[in-house]
């Protein structure tokens, strides 16, 4: 069966883009390793950006702002297309069903939806559903587009993509969950909307464990390329220990940061990397920093923040009204991942776009603007698919090489030829060594020394065998897999890292700790002979 | 700590097995406890760790829970979710009864121009609190003696928008609960009490029921009775 479009993953971006094609009678196949409704959109709380109206606000504020925040590294064309585009985004969401908070006395659907303001608008631009801005979105599009019949394929874990030595793509190989076979699907188009690789972070890390970069290391392998993969937005407070994020309006409300001696040492509402520095920089130094925000009182705080106050209590035993929050920075966001162009095609390959987190299109440079991201993966991912959908396809001439490798490579992990490693141990120590010496604060000596460590891990699991051999449900070979990604894609931070000898937006040099115009440029990178190298 | 897991292994061999997991601070922890340093084998599913991506349910003591948002106490025995066919441990499959949000109808069918103030907002906000965890599809007893019935959490969305004024064409989705929907709930309210959200599938059902009535459809548990006749009891 061929498919016009294949979208890999199910979140807010791959749903969006599989809406769009069906409404275009295109016939598309949405695959997700989960379920639809567990991506990471869901987590997503404080809102969706858009000018509705021109009174206080206009389209060009938004435009400067997000150019601002980007450090000088996003792409003033795409930024102003994505703005621009940004109400009648809304309005089609407003269209499909999303219960979002309201106003009195407006005039138009448009002009009823609430608006905040979030960190670094210069308005309140922020269209919201409660604190569940994310999750109301992605559940009204998952209820699109199950009516509209889309065809979701669950429980497949995306491997690497169908394709030919001149990077023609035509489809992907999956791992079936289920059944542990080995699944071609191929498609005249491919959207990747596989999300963020934060969790290269593991345990300093909001996301989910599964944002683990399984379609970067694919675009690698597949001769694609990556960009700015050193661009990790850090969230100034997660609990300590178990990174459990406590959303910014603990601090918007008037909460502090204090250190050990209860003073306070930063202004806790400049931009979070200032604010995730600041932080470090205690921490660094075996310190320890808190979240205060007794002094606002039992009653506003079970009021403002009812969730903050849960978490808290259950992670971390501790109840905030009357007790200091130990908290600690933890990777959010990537702004950096697959390269594309402006038509939202895959740098390197034909036949495959990329849409949401796991692209850089090249809208939030070294920072991301609160509220654009659930921006960019409606507008872009619609984007995506229609451009997908019209262009001129090449034809792929692959020998089926893809398949002969997996299946191989596959068959190697679930034999016992080899040590079986303890691939959680790994994980661990991967997430801590990154967050210590390729986190917040960076230089080339800690970069390098992240480097060798990461290597030799990478080393290591290549040789290594699976501690489950069962076939289907296999949860720990998913794991085992997740981790391979995830390396990949640390190494290829790393290199970024070490390559930007500046410092610019979320990317923190010690050795190197200020701006340079001749970096006011992307990283790029791509896989040569199995090494990540960048230019 | 003690912890008492059923075991599953996708084939026949169901058992239950001890674990001590030590301290920890939520079901979840355990669970990632026992993977990663007693049997790499043991299978579950989550994502998200604060209770909003609904993939972690788990039965504990026989009530529904969110593995990432319990407690774990001693001797707690978890099992997974009911009425899904279990596949490897803690694993369902769940797609099954994820389809049953569109046989309910659940979602916007025709949109028609509204311009929704705050009170319009109150009146869906609660229900699309919804995570799909399916805590009230496992506690509900009328799955267990008929797999067809649509279940609380697709009725209680098919309410969210049969409630919503963009939705043009709420009979339609009246329409769609009515075979193995409103009129088979026994509102005995255990969806009520199991959801993390705070959502009320019974009092949502309620008023899918009102919507049925309104839109003359009947309660068929009545139509094969008569309550004409003439009582010569007195």
């Amino acid at each position: 069966m061929n498919y016009d479009l294949l979208i890999i993953g199910a979140g807010g971006a791959g749903l969006s883009a599989a809406i769009e094609a069906m409404q275009r009678g295109a016939k598309v196949l949405m695959v997700c390793k989960t379920l639809p409704t567990r991506s990471q959109t869901v987590m997503a709380q404080g809102g969706i950006n858009a000018v509705l109206h021109e009174s206080g606000d206009s389209v060009e504020s938004h435009i400067e702002d997000t150019l601002k925040a980007s450090g000088g590294l996003a792409d003033e064309e795409s930024v102003r297309v994505l703005c621009k585009e940004a109400p009648s985004n809304i309005e089609w969401l407003e269209r499909l069903g999303v219960p979002f908070s309201r106003i009195d006395g407006a005039k138009t659907p448009l002009e009823s939806i609430a608006q905040r303001r979030l960190g670094g608008a210069s308005a309140p631009r922020a269209c919201y559903a409660q604190d569940y801005t994310g999750l109301k979105i992605v559940h009204t599009l998952y209820d699109k587009a199950s009516s509209m019949g889309v065809e979701i394929r669950t429980r497949l874990f995306a491997l690497s993509l169908i394709h030919d030595e001149e990077g023609v793509c035509a489809g992907a190989l999956f791992l079936d969950i289920e059944s542990g076979e080995l699944k071609e699907i191929r498609a005249s188009a491919t959207i990747v909307a596989s999300g963020g690789f934060s969790s290269i972070y593991h345990g300093y890390t909001t996301n989910a464990y599964g944002s683990s970069a399984d379609m970067h290391s694919a675009i690698l392998e597949a001769g694609g390329y990556l960009s700015n993969m050193e661009m990790i937005q850090f969230h100034p407070t997660a609990l300590e220990g178990s990174a459990i994020l406590i959303s910014e309006s603990a601090r918007g409300e008037g909460g502090y940061l204090i250190d050990e001696r209860g003073e306070r040492f930063t202004n806790e509402l400049a931009p979070r990397d200032e604010v995730s520095r600041a932080i470090f920089s205690k921490i660094e130094r075996g310190g320890r920093v808190f979240l205060d925000i007794r002094h606002l009182g039992r009653e506003k705080l079970e009021h403002l923040m009812p969730q903050e106050l849960h978490l808290c209590r259950l992670h971390a035993g501790i109840d905030p009204v009357e007790e200091l929050v130990p908290v600690s920075p933890a990777a959010h966001y990537s702004m950096g991942g697959i390269e594309c162009d402006r038509q939202l095609r895959v740098s390197g390959l034909y036949n495959c776009y990329a849409a949401g987190e796991c692209a850089n299109a090249h809208l939030h440079g070294a920072n991301r603007l609160g509220g654009n991201s659930l921006l960019e993966i409606v507008v872009f991912a619609r984007m995506a698919a229609v451009n997908a959908l019209e262009s001129d396809k090449r034809v792929c001439r692959d020998t089926g090489e893809t398949l002969h490798k997996a299946k191989a490579e596959l068959e190697r992990i679930l034999g016992s030829e080899g040590e079986e490693c303890d691939i959680y141990a790994m994980r661990r120590e991967a997430g801590r060594i990154l967050f210590e010496d390729a986190g917040i604060h960076r230089d080339a000596k800690g970069l390098e020394k992240a480097m060798e460590k990461i290597s030799a891990m990478r080393e290591r699991l290549s040789q290594a065998v699976s501690s489950d051999k069962s076939a289907r449900f296999n949860t720990y070979l998913i794991d085992f897999m997740q981790l391979r990604s995830s390396l990949m894609a640390a190494e290829a931070m790393l290199v970024s890292a070490l390559a930007r000898e500046e410092s610019r937006g979320a990317h923190y040099r010690s050795d190197f700790p200020y701006e340079r115009q001749e970096w006011c440029r992307d990283t790029l990178c791509r896989l040569c002979e199995g090494e990540v190298v960048v230019s | 700590m003690k912890l008492e897991i059923m075991r599953f292994d996708g084939k026949r061999v169901e058992r239950y097995e001890e674990f001590e997991v030590g301290r920890v601070a939520t079901l979840l922890e355990a669970f990632y406890r026992i993977k990663e340093f007693e049997d790499p084998t043991f299978t579950f599913e989550a994502e998200c760790r604060s209770g909003i991506c609904g993939a972690c349910a788990v039965r504990v003591n026989g009530k529904e829970r969110l593995a990432c948002s319990h407690t774990p106490m001693e001797n707690d025995r978890i099992e997974p979710l009911e009425y899904h066919e279990v596949q490897r441990d803690m694993l369902v499959r769940r797609e099954d009864s994820f389809e049953k949000l569109t046989k309910a109808g659940a979602y916007l069918h025709r949109y028609e121009r509204s311009v929704p103030d705050t009170k319009e907002e109150r009146k869906t906000e609660i229900q699309s609190d919804c995570i799909l965890c399916e805590s009230c599809y496992s506690a509900c007893p009328v799955l267990a003696i008929d797999g067809s019935f649509l279940g609380p959490f697709a009725l209680s969305r098919a309410y969210r928008y049969a409630a919503d004024s963009r939705e043009g064409a709420k009979e339609e989705i009246v329409a769609s609960v009515q075979n193995s929907g409103v009129w088979d709930c026994t509102l005995c309210g255990e969806c009520t009490a199991v959801c993390p959200q705070g959502i009320d599938p019974k009092g949502d059902i309620l008023a899918l029921r009102t919507l049925s009535l309104q839109s003359g459809y009947s309660d068929p548990n009545f139509a094969t009775l008569s309550f004409s006749t003439p009582d010569f009891s007195f």
